[in-house]
C-alpha cells in the first residue's frame, strides 16, 4: 500500500522517477524546476537510486543526452523549464521524430524577455505541435501519478514517443500538499522494465538519424503523424490500466458540473481547481455554469473535447500563454475543433494568469460573467486580456 | 622506406566497417580517414555521429555505408549524444541488463564546424564530465557540407565564401582554432593530431585512445579537394606536405605529457604545401612568408612543449 504523505509537488515527481527506477537523468538547473533535479541528484548520491545522472552543461545538451541514452535503451528523464525548454527547441523535434521514449516534467514557466521565473504556458506552448504526448498536471497527486505512467506510456511500443508532463512553475511545483506514494512493489507491477525495441547494440547494427531525400521525407513524417494520432486509444487504454493498478482514473478531458451547463470555463493546468471554486459560488446563486479542463493537450483529443462542450451555449476559454498575432492558444485549438459540429457553442477567449499572476477565485467569477458576455455579443478582437492594466 | 610506406597499407585490416558505395566527392581524404578509423575501431563500437559531410555521404535513408551502430540527431549536440550512450551503456551493465563483457567503446566524430564552432560547449561540457568517448574531430578546415564556409579552423589567408579573397580582403584574417591544445588543457587522458597521408599512424593512435579509459580527443586533418580547390589525386600528397611543412605537426597528449609523432630537422616551405590549393591562390610571397614566419614559431614552441629544443 502507499502511503500518504505531506510532500513539495517537486519532490514528489523526483519519487516517482525514482520508483520508476530511471537509468539516466540528464537535466539542467533553471527555476522552478530545480528542486526535481536536485531531488534526484540527492537520491543518486545517497544511493537510493542506482542512476547514472548526467550533469551537462547546458538543456540543449542535457536532451541530447538523452536522446543518446534513449538510444542506446535506457530508461530516461530529464527535468525543464521556460528558457531551459527553449533552448532545447530544436532537440525537442529529434526526440519524437526518432521516436525515442523520453519522460521529461516540464514546469510551465514564462518566456523572456522581460525575465520572469514565474508560471505560465508560454514555454510548452512554443513546443505544441512537436510530436510530444503532453499532459497537464493540476494537483501533486496528478504530478506523481501522470509522472509514472507518462513512463509506461512513452516506453509501450504501440506509442514509442517522449511524453512532457506538464507542472505550473510555483503554483504547483513548489506548493506542499498530501500525495499518496506508491509503493515500490505496486510500481514494479505497474511498470514493466523498458525494453525499447531497436537500441544501440554493435551485436545487433542498426543506424538511426540518416537524413532523407525528398522522395522519402515525406512518407516518413507521414508514418510518424499516423503512429502519433494512432496513440489515443492506446494512451486512454493507459489511463485506464493506471486506474486499476492505484483506483485513480485520469481523464483525457475532464469535466466538473457540466452535463446541464448552459456556460463552460474551460482551464488548462493547476489554475482548474480554483476554477471549481468559482463555479461552485456561481452554481450557488443557481446559475447553470459548468467547467471543463483539458489534460491531455498532444495528440488532441478532438473526441472527448467535442462530448464534453456539446450542449453548452458559451464556453469561456482561460490560456495562459499569447500566440502573437493571432487568438489565444487553447482558444484556437477549440474552435477549430468544434467548426464542423453542427451545433456549436460561442467562444470567449480570455487570457489571465500570465507570468505567475493569481487568479482568485472571486477573479475567476468575473472571467466567466465577462467571458458570458463577450460570447453573447460575439468577441470582436481575437482574445482579451483580463485584469491587466494599461 | 618510401617502398615501405607504398606497400604497408596492404597490411591493414580487411574488414570495412565504412562501406563502399558512399557519395564522398573523387579524392576525399576525410571519407579516406574515416573509412581507417572505422578498421582501426572494429565492430564492438557505437558511432555517434555530426551533420556534416560525413553523415550526409554515409546516410541517404534508406542507404547506408554503416555497419557499426551509427546514430546522427544535430549538428551540435554530437558529444552530448555520445555522453547519453556511454552513460547509458554504464548503468545498463551495472544493473545487468548489458550482457556483452566487452567493453563497447562509444566514438564521437563530427567536422571542424561542428567541433570547435557550434558544438564547442557540448565537446567541452563532455570531456570535463570525463565520459568514456572517443571524440574525432575531422578537420577539412571549413564548413563543406554547406559549401566552403570558414570555420574557426580555417587557415590564415584561405578564400572561403564567407571570407572570400577580394579587393579588400585576403581570405581569412584569423589563425586557426587550436583544438588540440584546447582540449588538452581538459585535462584529459589522451590528445593526438592524425592524417590518413599517415594511415598507420592514424589507426595505432585510434587503437590506443580506445584502450584508454575517459574522454581522449583525436584531431584528423582531412584534405578537401573541393574545398580546398585542389587536384583530387593530390590529397594524400598534400596530406604530407601539411606535416612535412609543420603547418600541422603529428604529435600526442598522453597524460598531459606532449610527444611528437613525427620530428623533421628541416621542414619543407609551407610555400610548397600551399601551391597547389586555390584556395591560397590569392596570396602574395608576402602574406606567405608572414604566413611561414607564424607556423615556423608555432613549430619551434610545439617542439619545446615536447622537450625537444
Ligand atoms: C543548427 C544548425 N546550423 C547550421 C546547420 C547547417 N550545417 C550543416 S553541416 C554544416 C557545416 C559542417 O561543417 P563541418 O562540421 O566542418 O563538417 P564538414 O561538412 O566540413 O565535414 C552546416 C553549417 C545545421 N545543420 N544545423
Ligand atoms: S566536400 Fe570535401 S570533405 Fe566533403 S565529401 Fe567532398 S571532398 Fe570530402
Ligand atoms: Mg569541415
Amino acid at each position: 500500500m502507499g502511503k500518504r504523505e505531506g510532500l513539495e509537488v517537486s519532490l514528489a515527481v523526483a519519487e516517482a522517477v525514482k520508483l520508476a527506477r530511471a537509468d539516466v537523468i540528464a537535466a539542467y538547473p533553471i527555476t522552478p524546476q530545480t528542486h526535481i533535479v536536485e531531488k534526484l541528484s540527492e537520491m543518486v548520491a545517497e544511493g537510493e537510486l542506482d542512476a547514472e545522472s548526467i550533469t551537462v552543461e547546458s538543456e540543449h545538451s542535457a536532451l541530447s543526452a538523452c536522446l543518446g541514452s534513449a538510444a542506446a535503451g535506457a530508461r530516461t528523464f530529464t527535468a525543464t523549464s521556460g528558457q531551459g525548454l527553449e533552448l532545447m527547441h530544436e532537440v525537442v523535434y529529434i526526440a519524437s521524430s526518432m521516436r525515442l521514449p523520453i519522460v521529461m516534467a516540464e514546469a510551465n514557466r514564462a518566456l523572456s524577455a522581460p525575465l520572469s521565473v514565474w508560471g505560465d504556458h508560454s514555454d510548452v506552448m512554443a513546443v505544441r505541435d512537436t510530436g510530444w504526448v503532453q499532459i497537464f498536471c493540476e494537483s501533486g497527486q496528478d504530478a506523481f501519478d501522470l509522472t509514472l505512467w507518462a513512463f509506461r506510456a512513452a516506453e509501450d511500443k504501440r506509442v514509442l514517443f517522449p511524453v512532457m508532463v506538464n507542472l505550473d512553475g510555483f503554483h504547483l511545483t513548489h506548493v506542499v500538499e498530501p500525495i499518496i506514494i506508491e509503493d515500490q512493489a505496486a510500481v514494479d507491477a505497474y511498470l514493466p522494465p523498458n525494453d525499447f525495441p531497436v537500441p544501440l547494440d554493435p551485436r545487433k547494427p542498426v543506424n538511426m538519424g540518416t537524413f532523407a531525400p525528398p522522395h522519402i521525407y515525406s512518407e516518413i513524417k507521414k508514418s510518424q503523424e499516423v503512429a502519433f494520432q494512432g496513440t489515443r486509444p492506446v494512451l486512454r487504454e493507459l489511463l485506464d490500466d493506471f486506474a486499476k493498478h492505484f483506483g485513480r482514473k485520469y481523464n483525457f478531458v475532464e469535466t466538473y458540473k457540466a452535463d446541464d451547463a448552459e456556460t463552460l470555463i474551460l482551464t488548462m493546468g493547476s489554475y482548474s481547481q480554483t476554477a471549481s471554486v468559482a463555479v461552485d459560488e456561481l452554481r450557488a446563486k443557481g446559475r447553470k455554469v459548468g467547467q471543463v479542463r483539458i489534460r491531455l493537450w498532444r495528440p488532441f483529443p478532438f473526441d472527448e473535447l467535442r462530448a464534453a462542450v456539446r450542449n453548452a451555449k458559451r464556453l469561456v476559454i482561460l490560456d495562459r500563454a499569447i500566440a502573437s498575432g493571432t487568438s489565444s492558444p487553447v482558444a484556437t485549438e477549440v474552435r477549430s475543433a468544434l467548426y464542423n459540429e453542427e451545433k456549436r457553442s460561442k467562444i470567449a477567449s480570455i487570457v489571465a494568469g500570465l507570468g505567475g499572476r493569481d487568479i482568485l477565485p472571486e477573479q475567476f467569477v468575473e472571467i466567466i460573467e465577462r467571458g458570458e458576455k463577450i460570447a453573447d455579443e460575439g468577441q470582436k478582437e481575437p482574445f482579451e486580456m483580463y485584469g491587466v492594466r494599461g | 622506406m618510401s617502398n615501405f610506406s607504398v606497400y604497408a597499407s596492404r597490411l591493414a585490416e580487411k574488414t570495412e566497417h565504412f562501406t563502399p558505395g558512399h557519395r564522398a566527392c573523387v579524392g576525399c581524404a576525410e571519407a579516406l580517414a574515416v573509412r581507417l578509423v572505422a578498421k582501426a575501431l572494429g565492430d564492438n563500437v557505437i558511432m555517434v555521429n555530426a551533420t556534416g559531410c560525413m553523415e550526409i555521404i554515409s546516410s541517404p535513408y534508406p542507404d547506408t555505408s554503416w555497419d557499426v551502430p551509427w546514430i546522427h540527431t544535430l549538428f551540435e549536440n554530437t558529444a552530448a549524444v555520445a555522453a547519453g550512450v556511454e552513460s547509458a551503456l554504464k548503468v545498463l551493465r551495472r544493473r545487468g541488463k548489458v550482457k556483452d563483457p566487452r567493453r563497447i567503446k562509444v566514438v564521437a566524430m563530427g567536422g571542424d564546424g561542428a567541433t570547435a564552432d557550434i558544438g564547442f560547449q557540448a565537446l567541452s561540457g563532455m570531456l570535463e564530465r570525463g565520459h568514456d568517448v572517443l571524440y574525432i574531430c575531422y578537420d577539412n578546415e571549413a564548413y563543406m557540407n554547406t559549401g566552403i564556409q570558414r570555420s574557426s579552423a580555417t587557415p590564415f589567408g584561405a578564400s572561403t565564401t564567407t571570407s572570400p579573397a577580394g579587393e579588400k580582403s585576403k581570405g581569412q584574417q584569423t589563425w586557426k582554432k587550436n583544438m588540440p591544445a584546447i582540449c588538452a588543457a581538459h585535462g584529459i587522458p589522451y590528445v593526438a593530431t592524425a592524417c590518413p597521408s599517415y594511415p598507420f599512424d592514424l589507426m595505432a593512435k585510434v587503437k590506443k585512445a580506445v584502450s584508454i579509459q575517459g574522454p581522449c580527443y583525436l584531431h584528423v586533418l582531412s584534405v578537401c579537394p573541393t574545398g580546398w580547390r585542389s587536384a583530387s589525386d593530390l590529397a594524400i600528397r598534400m596530406g604530407r606536405q601539411a606535416i612535412e611543412s609543420g603547418v600541422f605537426p603529428l604529435y600526442e597528449v598522453e597524460n598531459g605529457e606532449w610527444k611528437l609523432s613525427m620530428d623533421f630537422e628541416k621542414l619543407i616551405p609551407v610555400a610548397d604545401y600551399m601551391k597547389g590549393q586555390g584556395r591560397f591562390r590569392h596570396l602574395t610571397e608576402q602574406d606567405i612568408a608572414g604566413i611561414q614566419e607564424h607556423v615556423t614559431k608555432e613549430w619551434h614552441a610545439l617542439r619545446k612543449k615536447c622537450g625537444l629544443e
